[in-house]
This record gives structure tokens, C-alpha cells and sequence, in this order.
């Protein structure tokens, strides 16, 4: 069943310098399952996330035959009616936890608002009983300090924890991630990613991991888009990453350090215009 | 002669209940013209020892020296930040939106009294790869890999003779990352610089270091030559861990 489906998906920004197009033209369709969106910060993966669920503002235009959740394209919803689609139905984690919780409040706080938002006669006791709950979900070792915190005392790999933990109060049918654990270490990396893989399993959600990082997307998803400059230049299943055909898609591999092969420099990506230009492939 | 030498060094933040051991006993030291790292999970305090050295942790007890000079407290000198400069995880946080390229570099030249700021501007540009036509650019104006080049330029500017490098690529492309490291594996050969670089990821600490300290909880449980890492020899359940898990990385697919 599709639970998402994207079509030809424009997203274009007015510069003095003209109308800059930051995704042009994508296709893709999603079930219950984990599709992975992959490519170099300005190829577009953040700006297609963002675009679903219409947080790109003015003078951002969006253009699109149709995004739609469920047979319903989001793109004819009011912007109260899409209010009602962002957290409980769509929810996005973003990619920087410095920018997205709030500063002035504490992490408890901001956990048990998000609970009481999407839960209205839920008790202040409840409230906090299921923030810790999630805090543990995402292996916060000592949650009541962290309830306690604030933003800035926290590592930024924990801050990531929180906001994943927030988002997944309300239960949602399509988690967005976005970069969700590029700021975190290997082995938090996987911790996290197994919970989303268990929510994804457990509650049929389905699952948008945008990432620049290769391996990890191939490790996690089942599907994998690649994106260069605002198109799907390849579109692999994710085991099968490593025979990739897109020159694009070999230079982002190669260019990963690797411990079995010491070398004094990396691989740098040589870039080809032609790329930008090539026939559109679609994840349908 | 050793470039930094750390002894018994504790670091906490807080007081009461909400007191947190960052940095428990810690104790390593780093040659001149070697290339250290410390990794270990976010939290396990690889990044606050880098921040007691600059002198932006102020709670902290044992012995730190950098050249051989014991630090105190967290007051440097204007000596000790134009011999030791730091370049942050985030280059979108750590340039300041309102100033240019331009006004960053020469800011920091001025600061750091030097003369002939218009060339040294030219010159560090062209030293991190960017040239001259992003000196009058603002951080918005910049990739993210673009604006790390800027904030390296901008720990290079006092001729420094280590770089502490927190996570420097760890919020950049996989593509830019190895722009970047290549670029700080030419800088130190051409500046002869000391680097004490932070990460999480080994397959990149093992390209830069030549030594490495494992950090768990505050704790310093193992340190091991690059060889070692590449062998996979690893003493401590814990490096083992994270071994695991960033060859499994590798296998996937």
C-alpha cells in the first residue's frame, strides 16, 4: 500500500540572480518501509523532506502534481488542515538539535508540552511518566537529570535522542528524518536507528532517512534514492548499494576513509555537469 | 619535547545533584608535529578536554602544559591563543553571521598583531583552498564545507603551532570530509602543526592520527598507535565495541 506518493516535485527559490531550482522534477512513491534519500548538502534531500510537509516559506515555491498521504494531496490541505497533519500524522526530526529545541525551556518541559499537545486531557503526571519513557526509549541513561536540563547542557548527540524521543510521542504514520544521527557516535548511531527500526516494524510507520551518510542509509533502509543537484540520479535497492552504476554515486563511496586501506589522501569527488542534466529516474 | 602534556585532569560542570564528572584522571601527552585523537561516545568527554585546554571549561583540577608551560584556571594569555587555536564541530555556529569572510580574518589578524593584514587575508584564503573571491562573502553566502575552510583560515591566522579540531567534518558531506581532510593533512605538513583532533568516527581518526585515546564516560580506557587501530587490536571491551561497530559499517551492502 502507498502511503506516500510524490510527483513530480518542484521546489524553486527567487534569487537576484534569477529563480534557483533546489528539487526539479522527483518522483518517488513510499509504502510501510524505510526509503532512504541520499546526497550532498544543496542536492535537494533536506528541501524534499521539508516540501512534504509544506514547511517551505514564502518566497520558497513549490510546485508538484501531487504529494499525497494516504490518496489525500497535501498540497490542497489549508494551512490549519496541515496543522493537524505535522506530528500526529507526518513528523519530521531535523538536523540540528541546537536550532530545534528551545533554548529557554527545559528538556522535561518541552517533552511533556509535546505530550499534552497531541494527548489534550492528559495529566501532568502522565505527561511526564511517558517523556522519561521515551527518554529511556532512546537510552538516555539518567533521564530525570536530562528532564531537568536544558538544551545547552546537554551533548549535541543527546539533544539529537530528545528530539527523536519528542517526535515519536505522538505516534505518527511517516517519520521524516533528517540527518537524524550525523551528529552522533557509531555505536549511539545504531541504538538509535534501531529504535526507528522498531517503530517502523512494530507500528507500520513508514520511514523517510535522509542522509549524507552511504553506509549507514544502506545498513537501514530498503530502498535508497540518491540525489544530485535537485534530482534522482539513481535509485538502488539498499543492499545492493556497493554496485552502484552512477558515477555519483561511486565518488561518495570512495571518498569515506576506510580503516583496512591507509592511504595519505582521500578520494576527492571530481563532479560532471552532465550529471545534472541526465534522464530522471523515478522511485516508483 | 612534548606539545601538550595532561596529568590526573578532572573536569565537572554543576554542583549538588546536578553535578556531572566530564573528565575523570585523565592523562595523555602529545608530541610536537603528532597528530592525536580522542574518541569515544558524545557525552564520554573527548571535546571538554579540548575546551579545559582552551580555557573554556573553567571547573577543572590536575595538570595541563602546553609547551612544557603549566595552564592555570581559564584565563590564557594572548601567547597561548597564538599558539594554540581551535577549530569547532559546526562551522554554521561558530562564524559570526553579520561579518564577512573579510571582516572575520582580519578581525582576528588584527588580534593577534599581525601587520600586512591585506596580504595575510590573501594568503590564508589560498591556503585553505578557497582564493580571493569568497573574502567578501557572509557565512550564509558558503557551503558548509566552504565555511569550515574559513573558520580553519581563521585558527590559522595567529601561526599557531597546534590546532585542536573538534570534530571538524563530522557535520559536513562525505564528499567535503574528504576535501577537508586532505586539506588539514596538507596544513600541517606545510605549517608543521600539532593536531589533537576529536572524533567520533575511526575510520576518520585513523586516517589523521598517529595516536589515539579511547574516552568511556569520562574515563581515558585505552590508547593505541594508528596501527593498532587498523589491526583491530584493540584491549578494552569498549574500543572493541566501537570497532565493531564501524566495521560493520563498512560491510553493510
Amino acid at each position: 500500500m502507498t502511503l506516500l506518493s510524490v510527483k513530480d516535485l518542484w521546489v524553486r527559490f527567487p534569487t537576484r540572480q534569477g529563480i534557483f531550482d533546489a528539487v526539479r522534477g522527483i518522483s518517488f512513491d513510499l509504502g510501510k518501509e524505510r526509503l532512504g534519500i541520499v546526497g550532498e548538502s544543496g542536492s535537494g534531500k533536506s528541501m524534499t523532506g521539508r516540501a512534504i510537509l509544506r514547511l517551505i516559506r514564502e518566497p520558497g515555491i513549490v510546485e508538484a502534481t501531487h504529494v499525497s498521504l494516504n490518496g489525500q494531496n497535501l498540497l490542497d490541505l489549508t494551512e490549519k488542515q496541515m496543522r493537524s497533519v505535522r506530528g500526529k500524522q507526518i513528523t519530521m526530526v531535523m538536523q540540528d538539535p541546537k536550532f530545534s529545541l528551545n533554548p529557554v525551556m527545559t528538556v522535561g518541559e518541552q517533552l511533556m508540552e509535546s505530550y499534552r499537545l497531541h494527548n489534550p486531557g492528559g495529566s501532568r503526571v502522565e505527561a511526564r511518566q511517558k517523556s522519561v519513557e521515551m527518554l529511556e526509549a532512546v537510552s538516555i541513561r539518567d533521564a530525570d537529570r536530562v528532564m531537568r536540563a536544558y538544551p545547552h547542557e546537554v551533548s549535541g548527540g543527546m539533544g539529537q535522542r530528545i528530539m527523536i524521543a519528542m517526535m515519536l510521542i505522538p505516534d505518527p504514520q511517516l517519520l521524516i528524518a533528517d540527518e537524524p544521527t550525523s551528529a552522533l557516535d557509531v555505536s549511539v548511531q545504531r541504538q538509535v536507528l534501531a529504535i526507528m527500526d522498531g517503530l517502523v516494524r512494530e507500528r507500520g510507520m513508514g520511514l523517510i532517512f535522509i542522509s549524507h551518510d552511504l553506509n549507514l542509509v544502506s545498513e537501514f533502509c530498503d530502498r535508497v534514492l540518491i540525489m544530485y543537484a535537485g534530482r534522482i540520479v539513481e535509485v538502488c535497492e539498499a543492499g545492493k548499494l556497493h554496485e552502484a552504476q552512477h558515477p555519483y554515486t561511486q565518488g561518495l563511496l570512495n571518498s569515506l576513509p576506510r580503516l583496512d586501506q591507509p592511504r595519505k589522501y582521500l578520494d576527492v569527488l571530481q563532479r560532471d555537469d552532465a550529471w545534472k542534466d541526465a534522464p530522471l529516474e523515478t522511485g516508483q | 619535547m612534548s606539545m601538550i602534556e595532561i596529568e590526573n585532569l578532572n573536569i565537572w560542570f554543576g554542583e549538588g545533584v546536578d553535578r556531572v564528572d566530564a573528565v575523570r584522571d585523565a592523562a595523555f601527552s602529545v608530541a610536537r608535529g603528532e597528530s592525536f585523537g580522542l574518541v569515544g561516545e558524545s557525552g564520554s568527554g573527548k571535546s571538554t578536554i579540548l575546551r579545559a585546554i582552551t580555557g573554556l571549561a573553567p571547573t577543572w583540577s590536575g595538570t595541563i602544559r602546553v609547551e612544557g608551560e603549566p595552564l592555570q584556571g581559564h584565563r590564557r594569555s594572548r601567547a597561548f591563543y597564538k599558539r594554540v587555536q581551535m577549530v569547532f564541530q559546526d562551522p554554521y555556529a561558530s562564524l559570526h553571521p553579520r561579518q564577512s569572510v573579510d571582516q572575520v580574518l582580519s578581525e582576528t589578524l588584527h588580534l593577534q598583531g599581525m601587520k600586512d593584514i591585506n596580504k595575510r587575508v590573501e594568503k590564508l584564503l589560498q591556503d585553505v583552498g578557497l582564493g580571493n573571491r569568497f573574502r567578501f562573502r557572509y557565512p550564509h553566502q558558503l557551503s558548509g564545507g566552504q565555511r569550515q575552510r574559513v573558520a580553519i583560515a581563521r585558527a590559522l591566522a595567529g601561526e599557531p603551532d597546534i590546532l585542536l579540531l573538534d570534530e571538524p567534518t563530522s557535520a559536513l558531506d562525505v564528499s567535503v570530509q574528504a576535501e577537508i581532510l586532505n586539506l588539514l593533512t596538507d596544513l600541517r605538513e606545510e605549517h608543521k602543526l600539532t593536531y589533537v583532533m576529536v572524533s567520533h568516527d575511526l575510520p576518520v581518526v585513523a586516517h589523521m592520527c598517529d595516536r589515539l585515546a579511547v574516552m568511556q564516560q569520562g574515563e581515558i580506557v585505552e590508547v593505541m598507535t594508528q596501527d593498532d587501530l587498523r589491526q583491530l587490536r584493540a584491549r578494552h571491551p569498549y574500543t572493541r565495541t566501537l570497532l565493531d561497530a564501524s566495521i560493520s559499517h563498512h560491510d553493510a551492502g
